[in-house]
């Protein structure tokens, strides 16, 4: 019974109307999820900004309120301040509504997240299949973006992202067949009441594939081609200035806040964790998966865009297979009190696969003749 | 029914992130592949050559620094040397150590600026440049207690350099010879086994032996491509005789050689420096006695020296007054990026920004 559930049946008890019974909850509901989830984001910006700063040895925002903290509203008073520009030559229309199709979805995503116990909007029996594919609408969003501001490398971009969401997406949504093979159900709230063992430990390779296909779909380094702005300078969303823009680096913050969400649902056993409340523990654990990929950012240069497809496709598209196959196969042979088992035989697997791909596997690519 | 497709063409710059400044690049794209480029030059150009008609000998200094400005001091010697060459002026001895030291330090500066703007281009985000930015605040220092800059230096005169150097630099210079190598591990450790990096750059943008002689390149672009060559060595300029050091080579002249070489120099300047420190007399004149206003006899000089980014020559015709009668530079960044198009065609854009930037360019030293 989630903590939706139980409001209802307080305002059934007061005899409120039934339609009203149904639509409070939920527009109560919603009001929350988007004010914290904008919050922490807002957090969050400032906490990639220190941290990123950290990792390259200076100090980072600290002039606005304590340790800085206060720098993201600033800054998001400026982008309110800005000029609403819209190139002479795009598509206007388009060009409005796509920082709204990025944003959008990525704000659905969060009404599957278990931020608690039973402290979930919607506890749908599909909720990982609906996160896969709500999360891809908003490549449509980007490419849109990049089709109708009329730049030529918001133009590559929109390319670049089609290739990279494509390749991306199989291996992640295999790596998450293997969660829900030995969580048997697509449910969150299931997925994390099943990790009595995180799942982290219990499928190593599941974890590093679901990883690194999410750092693709939501374009951060080493995958963040679409923004490279060594290259094609901001992407898609180079002709996009004032709150529009906001919409977009509002959203590349919510994706990365969902996708940490939802690894620590899926790998770190959620909400679970001794002494401190839920709640606490699931921000702790979204924080550390965030500053691992903020590690990462600060960390690792770009690969190339025929890298990252043949890394998608050579790489981790094989590695997914072989990883479902094994859990397929250990779910049906291993009892469940014999997890201990798994662990191991899942470790070995994972060592020796990523050795041996290693050696087999090289990126290609380079010169073309023309 | 085939589909149709097209060309498109992109400009990258004037006004572009990764084009070190202000350089526009014409691409004929195909997809992401180029297939054309045609580079644009003469943004940045200030008329140094002809405004250096209208200057005095010493007055003309403060404009060479302007030309490779993460390098100002070796253009500042080059000028020197090329004066020098004319008028037959000799050098104080403990003068040419203190620029043989300058000179090198300026040198490691300028190759960990290339390395760490190579790293950014190839899409680590900053970090790389400001871990190189750590090393060059020292060396900057030094340069600041120095002659009291930081970026154009204005050290260098005509028969010398402008002032001896305080008490506290041979101290402060021993500091961070000792430290230095530490660093250069550091970096070695971070960058050269990463695989990102060896993928993006390992077989990137060959410039081969041939074609490196033949476009007349120098300085590590050309010794990336396995030739050996350095005017230090080939054609040694001040007392570059007196020091033992290796000329670093690359094997094919991709990316990685060009990264790996600037590299090595550095360690090879290091240990000029310590050497220098070692052989410098520690008291003497630093300036030879050069008239502010001095009129070099009439007649032709051509100096040249081995600056961090290639062989940097200055051309000087003197027709007796106070001011050459014409004066050209010629710049060894301009000569290495005439083989940008060959380098480039058939890679993507992605890598073409990486060529670029693995090329070592400075426009003020292209643009003049």
């Amino acid at each position: 019974m989630t903590l939706l559930d139980q409001f209802q049946l307080i305002l059934k008890s007061q005899n409120w109307p039934d339609w009203a019974v149904y639509l409070v909850p939920a527009l109560v509901g919603i009001l929350i999820i988007i004010s914290v989830v904008l919050t922490v984001v807002i957090v969050y910006i400032w906490w990639e900004r220190r941290l990123i700063s950290r990792f390259q040895i200076r100090l980072g925002p600290n002039r606005c309120g304590p340790e800085g903290i206060f720098q993201p509203i600033a800054t998001a008073v400026k982008i309110l301040l800005k000029e609403d520009i819209v190139p002479e030559k795009a598509d206007k229309l388009i060009h409005f509504i796509a920082p709204i199709t990025v944003f959008v979805p990525i704000l659905l995503i969060f009404a599957v997240v278990p931020f608690g116990e039973g402290a979930i909007l919607a506890d749908l029996n599909v909720g990982i299949v609906y996160v896969v594919a709500i999360s891809s609408i908003s490549v449509i969003g980007i490419f849109m973006a990049a089709w109708a501001s009329g730049n030529k490398y918001s133009f590559i971009s929109g390319m670049r992202s089609i290739a990279q969401m494509v390749s991306y997406e199989i291996p992640v949504v295999l790596s998450i067949v293997g969660i829900a093979l030995v969580a048997g159900s697509f449910s969150m709230l299931k997925i994390v009441e099943a990790q009595s063992i995180p799942f982290i430990i219990l499928q190593p390779l599941g974890f590093l594939i679901f990883f690194l296909g999410s750092l693709a779909e939501m374009n951060r380094s080493p995958f963040d081609l679409l923004e490279a702005d060594s290259e094609i300078v901001a992407g898609y969303h180079i002709e996009y200035s004032g709150m529009k823009f906001a919409m977009f680096y509002l959203g590349e913050y919510g994706v990365a806040l969902a996708y940490a969400g939802i690894i620590t649902t899926l790998f770190l056993s959620g909400w679970q964790g001794p002494l401190l409340p839920p709640v606490i523990w699931f921000l702790i654990k979204v924080m550390m998966v965030f500053s691992v990929i903020v590690w990462i950012r600060s960390t690792l240069p770009r690969f190339r865009v025929d890298q990252l497809t043949a890394f998608a496709w050579k790489f981790m598209l094989p590695l997914a297979v072989i990883n479902l196959v094994l859990i397929a196969i250990e779910v049906l042979v291993i009892p469940t009190a014999m997890q201990w088992i798994m662990i191991l035989v899942n470790f070995g697997f994972a060592a020796v696969l990523i050795l041996l791909w290693s050696k087999l596997f090289t990126l290609g690519g380079g010169r073309v003749e023309v | 029914m085939p589909i149709k497709t097209e060309s498109f063409y992109l400009n990258v710059g004037p006004q572009h992130p990764s084009t070190h400044g202000v350089f526009r690049l014409r691409l004929a794209l195909d997809g992401e592949v180029v297939t054309d480029v045609e580079p644009i030059v003469g943004y940045l150009h200030r008329g140094i050559e002809k405004l250096a008609e209208t200057r005095t000998y010493t007055q003309i200094i403060p404009l060479t620094d302007r030309l490779d400005y993460l390098a100002s001091m070796t253009d500042n010697v080059a000028y020197c040397v090329a004066v020098e060459k004319l008028a037959g002026i000799k050098v104080p001895e403990r003068a040419e150590y203190i620029r043989i030291i300058f000179s090198e330090l300026m040198r490691i500066s300028s190759h960990m600026m290339a390395v760490g703007f190579y790293l950014n281009d190839c899409g680590a985000f900053f970090t790389p440049v400001l871990y190189m930015w750590r090393e060059r605040e020292k060396i900057i220092d030094l340069f600041d207690m120095v002659c009291g800059q930081r970026l154009l230096y204005n050290y260098m005169r005509v028969g010398g350099v402008s002032q001896d150097l305080p008490d506290e630099f041979m101290p402060a210079l021993k500091k961070f010879i000792d430290e230095m190598p530490r660093y250069i591990g550091e970096y070695n450790q971070l960058i050269k086994q990463n695989e990102i990096f060896l993928a993006r750059s390992k077989g990137v943008g060959i410039l081969p032996k041939e074609t490196a002689i033949n476009i007349g390149a120098s300085g590590p672009v050309l010794r990336a491509s396995g030739v050996k060559w350095d005017l230090r060595k080939m054609d040694p300029y001040s007392l570059y005789d007196r020091f033992d050091f290796d000329i670093c080579t690359g094997e094919v002249g991709d990316c990685y050689d060009r990264y790996w070489v600037r590299m090595q120099e550095m360690t090879q300047s290091l240990r000029i420096i310590e050497q220098a420190m070692k052989q410098m007399p520690d008291k003497g004149p630093v300036r030879a006695d050069v008239p502010q206003f001095f009129r070099p006899p009439a007649g032709e000089a051509y100096g040249y020296i081995e600056a961090p980014k290639g062989n940097l020559g200055f051309y000087i015709v003197s027709d007796g007054s106070i001011a050459p009668y014409r004066l050209h530079i010629f710049p060894p960044t301009l000569i290495n990026i005439t083989a940008l198009r060959d380098m480039v065609i058939g890679w993507k854009v992605a890598d073409l920004i990486i060529i670029f930037g693995s090329m070592d360019v400075v426009l003020g030293e292209i643009d003049r």
